[in-house]
Formats: C-alpha cells, sequence, structure tokens
C-alpha cells in the first residue's frame, strides 16, 4: 500500500464518488455514536430527560460550536486557527473597558465583533499577506491577543454589564430554547449552505486538496483564506459576547484551552486534519455528542479526567476507523 | 464500529452500575464544589465532609470540581448539580464574579449556596465561610511566638511586601493584641517581599542586627520558609525560632530539624466539615443573615458579619506532632 493510495485525491462532494460514501457513512457513524450516548444517557439517570436540563446542557457547547464551523472551513483549506479562544478573551476585555464608560448593549455587541473582525484580520494579514504557516501565526497570536488581556486586567475583573447584555449568554427564546441554541441552529444552516451549495465553499474544498491547482484554476486562493481568517475572528467575537454575557463578567483566563476543545470538535465531526474534506453536519454532531457526554457524565458525578480521557477514546477511534475499513475492505478484494 | 459500540456499552454500563448505587434513600445530597479535582488541598477537605456526611448519617456528598481551575469548567459542573436537584451547593470559587449567574440560578431553583475558601460575590451564595480571620490570624501569629518564650523576648516580622493588604491587616491586629502577651517586644518589621532571596537576606540582616533577637514571625508562606532556612545556615537552631504561617509540606523538613518549633494555617479538613455542616443546617431551614450564628458541629458556630460571611476558626497549629501527617496532604 503506497502514501498514494490513501490520500484522496478526488474532491470530495457529499452527493458523489467513492470519497461521498465514506462521508456518508461517517455522519451514519456519528448519528449512531450520538443516539447510543443519547439512550444511554437516558437510562443512566434519570434526570437527562428533562427539557430544562437538556437546554442547561446546551451551553456546554453552543459558544464552542459556532467557533467549530468557522474553524471547520479554516482546517478544510488546509490551515488551522489556534487563537480563536485569545480572541474570545481579547474581545472580552475589549467589552469590559467599554462598559466601564458606560456603552451600552449595542454599542458592546458592536465591540465584541469589531476587535473579533480585528483579530481575524491580523491573523488573515500575517497568513495570506506575508505567506506565513498558520500554525505559527496563530500559536503567536494566541499569546499576544491573550498577553493584551492580562495586561490591561491584571488579577482584576470586568464586571457591572448592563441588564439587556444578559440576554445573549442567559435569555431564552422561546420555552427552553436558549438564544445561544437557536444561534446555534442558525449558524449550522447558514455554514451548510456556505460550504456545500456556494462557490466560496467549492474553493475551499479546491484549496484544501490542492492549492496550487485551484490556484491554476482561477481560485482566489488569498483572497478565500483571507476571508476564513476573517470568518473566525468574527465567531470567536461572537462566542465572546455569548460567554461574556453569560458569566456576567471578564477575567483574562476568559475561555482558556477552548481552541483545542473547538479544533476537537471539528476533527471529530470528520474534518481531514490535513484538509480538503469534511462537512458541517459532521461538526453539528460532534457538537452534540461532546455535550452530550459532558453533561450526561456530569450527571453522574464523573470527575472531569475522565470524560477528557473518553472524548480523547471517541476522536481516536473515530478517526482510526475509517482508516482501518479501508484497509479491511481492499484486503478483502484482493 | 464494533471497537465504539463496545467501548459505549461499557461506558453505559459503568453509568448504570453508578446510578444504581447513588439511587437509594431519601439522603440529603450536599455538593462540595472544588477549584479543581486532583489538589491535596481540597482532597483533604472532602475528607472533612466525609466526616460530617457521617456524623450527619442522612448526608450523601457529591466531591466535583472541573480538570483544570477555570470559572468555564465549574459552571458545566454547576449546570449538572441543578439538573440532579442537589439541596445544597458549598464552592470553592475559581471566579467571584463569573459563577454568580450559574449559582443564582441554582438558588432560583431551590438548592442552598454557600461559598467557603474562596469566596463568591453576594449576590451569588447565601454564606461565605472564611477559614479564619485577621484579628484571629493577628493573635495566632504573636501566640506562637509566646508560647514559646515563657520569659519574653525580642521578636521580629518578615512580611510580605510594604504594601500586600493581608499581610498588614494581619500585623496590625497582631499590634493590637500585643500587649496581652507579657514581655513580647516587637523590634522589627522587614519586607522580604514574597521573594525566597530577599526574604533569606532581610533575616540574615535580622540576626547581625538583633544579637538578642529569640523568634522571627513570618506570616507569608515565602517567608517563613527562608527566613527557616537562614535561620539553619547561620547556626542558630535553637536560638531563634521561626514561626508564622507557612504550608506543612513546604515547612516539615524545618520543624524536624528545630528551626520551626510550630506554625500556622487553616485546616483543610476542618474547612470541609464545617462548609457540610453549614450547607446542612441551612437546608433544614437555618436562614443565614447578618448576625446569625450557624451550626458546625464540633467546630462550635459561624456568627455571619454584614457581607454574610463567617470566619470558621483560629489558625490551625502544626508542630512536629502532626506537620509530618499533613505535609503529605498539602
Amino acid at each position: 500500500m503506497t502514501h498514494a493510495q490513501l490520500s484522496p485525491r478526488n474532491i470530495p462532494d457529499r452527493l458523489e464518488g467513492r470519497g461521498a460514501r465514506l462521508m456518508k457513512s461517517w455522519e451514519a457513524l456519528l448519528i449512531v455514536v450520538a443516539t447510543v450516548i443519547f439512550l444511554g444517557n437516558s437510562f443512566a439517570s434519570p434526570y437527562f430527560l428533562d427539557p430544562w436540563n437538556l437546554s442547561d446542557a446546551t451551553f456546554n457547547f453552543t459558544e464552542k460550536a459556532m467557533i467549530a464551523f468557522a474553524m471547520a472551513l479554516v482546517i478544510i483549506s488546509g490551515e488551522i486557527d489556534l487563537s480563536v479562544a485569545s480572541i474570545i478573551a481579547l474581545a472580552s476585555t475589549a467589552m469590559g473597558y467599554a462598559v466601564q464608560f458606560g456603552f451600552d448593549t449595542p454599542a458592546l455587541v458592536a465591540i465584541g465583533l469589531g476587535v473579533g473582525l480585528v483579530c481575524g484580520a491580523v491573523n488573515g494579514l500575517l497568513i495570506t499577506g506575508l505567506g506565513l504557516p498558520s500554525i505559527v501565526v496563530t500559536i503567536g497570536t494566541m499569546s499576544l491577543f491573550r498577553g493584551l488581556s492580562f495586561i490591561v486586567l491584571g488579577d482584576q475583573a470586568f464586571t457591572g454589564y448592563p441588564e439587556s447584555f444578559a440576554w445573549f449568554g442567559q435569555g431564552y427564546v422561546w420555552w427552553v430554547f436558549s438564544f445561544e441554541f437557536a444561534l446555534f441552529v442558525l449558524l449550522a444552516v447558514a455554514y451548510g449552505v456556505l460550504l456545500h451549495k456556494t462557490n466560496f465553499g467549492r474553493a475551499v474544498y479546491a484549496i484544501g486538496n490542492n492549492q496550487t491547482a485551484a490556484l491554476f484554476s482561477g481560485v482566489r486562493v488569498g483572497r478565500v483564506k483571507f476571508m476564513l481568517f476573517l470568518l473566525t475572528g468574527l465567531m470567536a467575537g461572537l462566542a465572546s459576547i455569548c460567554l461574556t454575557s453569560r458569566l456576567g463578567s471578564t477575567r483574562p483566563s476568559i475561555a482558556l484551552g477552548w481552541e483545542l476543545e473547538v479544533v476537537t470538535m471539528v476533527v471529530l465531526g470528520g474534518v481531514n486534519i490535513l484538509g480538503g474534506s469534511g462537512t458541517i453536519p459532521g461538526v453539528v454532531l460532534a457538537a452534540l455528542i461532546m455535550g452530550m457526554v459532558t453533561f450526561g457524565f456530569g450527571l453522574l458525578n464523573v470527575p472531569g479526567i475522565v470524560m477528557s480521557i473518553f472524548i480523547g477514546l471517541l476522536l481516536i477511534s473515530v478517526i482510526a476507523l475509517p482508516i482501518l475499513w479501508q484497509r479491511a475492505r481492499r484486503r478483502l478484494a484482493h | 464500529m464494533m471497537k465504539i459500540l463496545k467501548s459505549l456499552m461499557v461506558t453505559a454500563a459503568v453509568a448504570v452500575a453508578l446510578m444504581a448505587s447513588a439511587a437509594h434513600a431519601e439522603n440529603k445530597k450536599i455538593a462540595l464544589v472544588v477549584k479543581a479535582l486532583g489538589i491535596g488541598f481540597f482532597e483533604a477537605a472532602n475528607k472533612g465532609a466525609q466526616e460530617a456526611a457521617k456524623e450527619l448519617g442522612d448526608v450523601e456528598i457529591i466531591y466535583t470540581g472541573p480538570t483544570s481551575t477555570t470559572a468555564e469548567g465549574q459552571i458545566e459542573v454547576i449546570n449538572s448539580l441543578i439538573a440532579q436537584k442537589v439541596d445544597a451547593i458549598a464552592v470553592s470559587a475559581n471566579d467571584t464574579d463569573a459563577l454568580v449567574p450559574a449559582l443564582k440560578k441554582a438558588m432560583d431553583r431551590g438548592i442552598k449556596v454557600i461559598s467557603w475558601d474562596s469566596g463568591v460575590a453576594k449576590e451569588g451564595r447565601l454564606m461565605h465561610l472564611n477559614p479564619s480571620s485577621s484579628p484571629l490570624i493577628g493573635n495566632m501569629i504573636i501566640k506562637l511566638a509566646a508560647d514559646n518564650l515563657p520569659e519574653g523576648g525580642d521578636v521580629a516580622v518578615l512580611s510580605a511586601s510594604a504594601t500586600a493588604t493581608n499581610q498588614n491587616t494581619w500585623i496590625a491586629e497582631m499590634k493590637k493584641v500585643q500587649g496581652n502577651y507579657k514581655g513580647i517586644n516587637v523590634v522589627a518589621t522587614v519586607y522580604g517581599d514574597d521573594l525566597a532571596d530577599k526574604s533569606y537576606r532581610e533575616t540574615q540582616g535580622l540576626i547581625q542586627s538583633y544579637p538578642n533577637l529569640k523568634a522571627i514571625i513570618a506570616p507569608t508562606s515565602v517567608g517563613i520558609v527562608a527566613a527557616a532556612q537562614a535561620v539553619t545556615d547561620a547556626g542558630k537552631i535553637g536560638q531563634i525560632n521561626v514561626t508564622g504561617l507557612g504550608l506543612p509540606s513546604e515547612m516539615a523538613g524545618h520543624v524536624k530539624s528545630g528551626a520551626s518549633k510550630s506554625f500556622a494555617i487553616w485546616n483543610p479538613i476542618d474547612l470541609g466539615y464545617s462548609a457540610t455542616m453549614i450547607a446542612y443546617d441551612i437546608i433544614n431551614g437555618a436562614e443565614a443573615k447578618p448576625g446569625a450564628e450557624l451550626k458546625m458541629g464540633r467546630m462550635g458556630t459561624v456568627k455571619l458579619d454584614d457581607n454574610n460571611e463567617g470566619a470558621m476558626a483560629d489558625p490551625f497549629v502544626y508542630d512536629a506532632s502532626n506537620v509530618e501527617e499533613f505535609a503529605k496532604i498539602f
């Protein structure tokens, strides 16, 4: 077996080809996993199947999932953004700073999103403008953005957010459906359409599969990538608004370590970490799975470290499975 | 596929087993939420909570916390505790403010919330249990020095930085009660800035400037270790006793060598025990309001101040008889 056989060279599309079948079975697999976890949780704890409890549980993943959608596109294009959690911290710090000057909710939202966009633009410019590797750039900006919030805040906290600001992280649209969950659903649809139904989405796949070929086919690689980092920054800003609103305060350690959880979510969702393939429905399922595992284990008071081990095992199995499956099929064919 | 299904089935089986063992009896469920799991100090607090549960009989302790000391992690834990409809949450918070919305929600749903060790802002809890109070600490540190000086003598203070609020308050409280300890003469206060090397040099300076120095009081865990080392290196063990506030794990060696006869710090076991007892008292209808006295079992009662805060007890004294045992904990 050679390396060439393993790496997919066709541009995967959900509707055709062998790659498509593989992807389909992957999502089918995730659905099975999600169902098993759901049923397992329902049997394991009498508290799981309660609308309000399930609603509370969605807060475990909605903010991370918002970023995961944009991150999925970035990873499919063959890049990565590790600065997202630090963008949350910086955007939150900026909003908290503005509160001290009496800015109201609409202004705070604008500031949160604006800081996200600016941070995304900084990443995008360094990566596409100077041609630096995204993993290096975003490791750098990861320290930079959070470092700035540490300089502003030190060991202090910003509090005193206006009452109306609390709605983003604590408000409900209808019955048990929180604003965050509604936003999650809305963004899932929007990113699904963007990735799977538009030229932009096709370009993302093309870049991830073969950047040079994409360039010679007339795809404006730099511009698409810049847009992707801008989008990730924007999503981090949005997540920052929700998280800050939910916590009602800002500390520089806010969302510490989230970048890895977001990447885990994306990879668990079946996005190839080397780029070129993956789907939004997969990421949605991964978000639900991670949320349910965290909450279900929480209900049983399983220590957090066991949850991390479980997520890690799940990740490795889900990634190893298609490869093993492929090998087995090839062996059978001969 | 088999692999995953298998692992999931095992998980589900384990989960069901856990569930079955947890379901019996109408016990009061008190959750002890700590900053992070796997920290000796909090494991010891859990030991105290279990002791309280045993004493009370109808209490089940849920000892839980996130894997790292983040507010977000604690909120996830609190959400799952709300879902389980626990009777009380006793939390040592990673963030004074960020936990407030989640804890408010818990209180809205009838859960009694208290904080201990590291507090939550007033609106997020019914009461806060401090391990001790500034007057108690101020009194304890001079008492530790005086207990070993029946004839009195010169003592000096090695503090953290000159601007450290905690230390300044404790030293001020110490000076208030100094008159109660006859013959104890505080000759100097120097500042080691909580740096090991500076604290060491300041101690050397004290030893040279005051030949009759009998004790050094260091109300800082960095300072006390550095002072003990400086006294050891100067060959003054037996002449100068180092005392103050320190961690058993760092001080065990100096207690053994005799450089420090005794020192103090809060006892995490008592803290977990008292938090559980208070939560139980509140579940059973005790009201947490300014001036109220809540029951803490063998630790007596705690009186709440205007902020609904209370101090558990004097700092706990560690000496040759118990320091080894606690050195394993924190």
